[in-house]
């Protein structure tokens, strides 16, 4: 018999598109997940300007908030939070064995609520920014 | 009626692909014992529409009319045998519970994804079926009756826990479909799990058997490898909950792991 088909190539030449919620989910899960880490970095970074004096803390904090787009990214990353928070939330349910053939609906949830908490905040994050 | 095979690649824009009295399948194609199809292409059937027709008859009618070399694997024609799972349209599917006049067309039918390609839409099964006896997939309760005659009763409760998962036909859409799957060749994969589900959540296996058989599945390639994409679920043809099994499982070995009382 023949050494059977390398599937390298199969890639190239049609796939399977059933892209689910939970595919999804999974993906926006890992993504908003790597940059909440990314976030925590720059975070703790800049918390230790405070070790060399009050006055460089101060002086990054409002440099940084004077940026508009430090602003619009703000907006993006209570975003990021939130629809982690709420999928984490639907993964725990998951975890649990309960309202499994809900998950669907819970992701879909998830993103409904992460765009309306993400809109209601841009008046408190871009107040004064432009 | 005008019949005729096409093999190229681009369809024109022909009179023939607009007759409603045809049914246009594009077919993967491969075989490496022969030359001209060792690079895998799609070729172009028109089949005479029946009413009611699946993709399977679509298929049995291609290759019985146009193309004899024409591989695919089917048995039962009803959606027991699990012989037929492919890709129809992109969409993980049996051939023979698929009807043709609820598909856009052309109607695109491929192999199963992730798994290696024999010939044509025939894909390498050894991988999945070793998975599925990893799990000894087979009643072995811990205690017999002493007499051979006496029956080893289930409560109907018990018969109800376990019954969507015991309705597994050995497709490999699941494995198919699955990520995870495709990146670890060792895990055992949602159909192998589903197994062990059946016979672990049998009240009649008996407790060591039952810790055997979590031991077994909460291995590094077992159950913790999944993550919860549900794609499994999405897919299996026999309305399986795949994914509420594994997690079922999963709590059963933490559960095994982490008694403190």
């Amino acid at each position: 018999m023949a050494e059977p088909y390398d599937r390298g190539i199969i890639e190239d030449f049609g796939r399977w598109k059933g892209f689910s919620a939970g595919m999804w989910a999974w993906i926006l899960h890992k993504f908003t997940g790597w940059i909440l880490i990314g976030y925590l970095f720059m975070h703790v970074s800049v918390l230790s300007t405070a070790l060399v004096s009050g006055d460089v803390y101060t002086q990054t904090i409002q440099g940084l908030e004077g940026l508009a787009i430090v602003r619009v990214m703000e907006v993006g990353l209570l975003a990021v939070a939130v629809f982690h928070i709420m999928n984490g939330t639907r993964l725990l349910l998951v975890d649990l064995g309960l309202g499994l053939d809900q998950q669907d609906k819970a992701f879909y949830a998830s993103l409904l609520l992460t765009a309306i908490i993400a809109v209601a905040s841009v008046p408190t994050f871009l107040q004064g920014a432009f | 009626m005008s019949v005729d095979r096409r093999t190229d690649t681009e369809p024109e824009a022909g009179a023939e692909t607009q007759d409603e009295n045809l049914v246009e399948l594009k077919v993967f194609r491969y075989d490496p014992d022969v030359e001209e199809k060792q690079k895998p292409r799609y070729d172009e059937f028109l089949i005479p529409r029946e009413r009611g027709m699946s993709v399977l008859e679509a298929l049995i009618e291609a290759r019985d009319r146009f193309d004899p070399s024409l591989t695919f694997r089917h048995s039962c024609r009803q959606a027991i045998c699990g012989s037929d799972a492919m890709l129809i349209n992109g969409q993980h599917a049996l051939a023979c519970k698929t009807l043709v006049e609820d598909l856009a067309e052309p109607i695109r039918v491929e192999p199963l994804a992730h798994l290696d390609v024999e010939k044509d839409l025939v894909v390498e099964m050894e991988h999945f079926y070793d998975q599925m006896a990893a799990v000894e997939p087979f009643f072995d309760p811990d205690e017999l009756p002493d007499d051979a005659l006496t029956e080893q009763r289930q409560s109907p409760e018990n018969r109800e826990q376990i019954k969507l998962s015991t309705r597994c036909i050995w497709c490999a859409s699941c494995m198919s479909s699955c990520n995870i799957a495709a990146g670890d060749n060792e895990y055992l994969g949602p159909a192998s799990i589903n197994m062990a589900y059946r016979f672990l959540m049998d009240e009649r296996e008996g407790e060591q058997r039952g810790a055997e058989r979590i031991e077994h599945i909460a291995d590094d390639h077992g159950v913790w490898r999944c993550q919860t994409q549900f794609s499994c679920t999405e897919v299996c043809p026999k309305d399986i909950p795949l994914t509420e099994h594994i997690q079922a499982l999963k709590r059963e070995a933490a559960k095994k792991n982490l008694k403190f009382w």
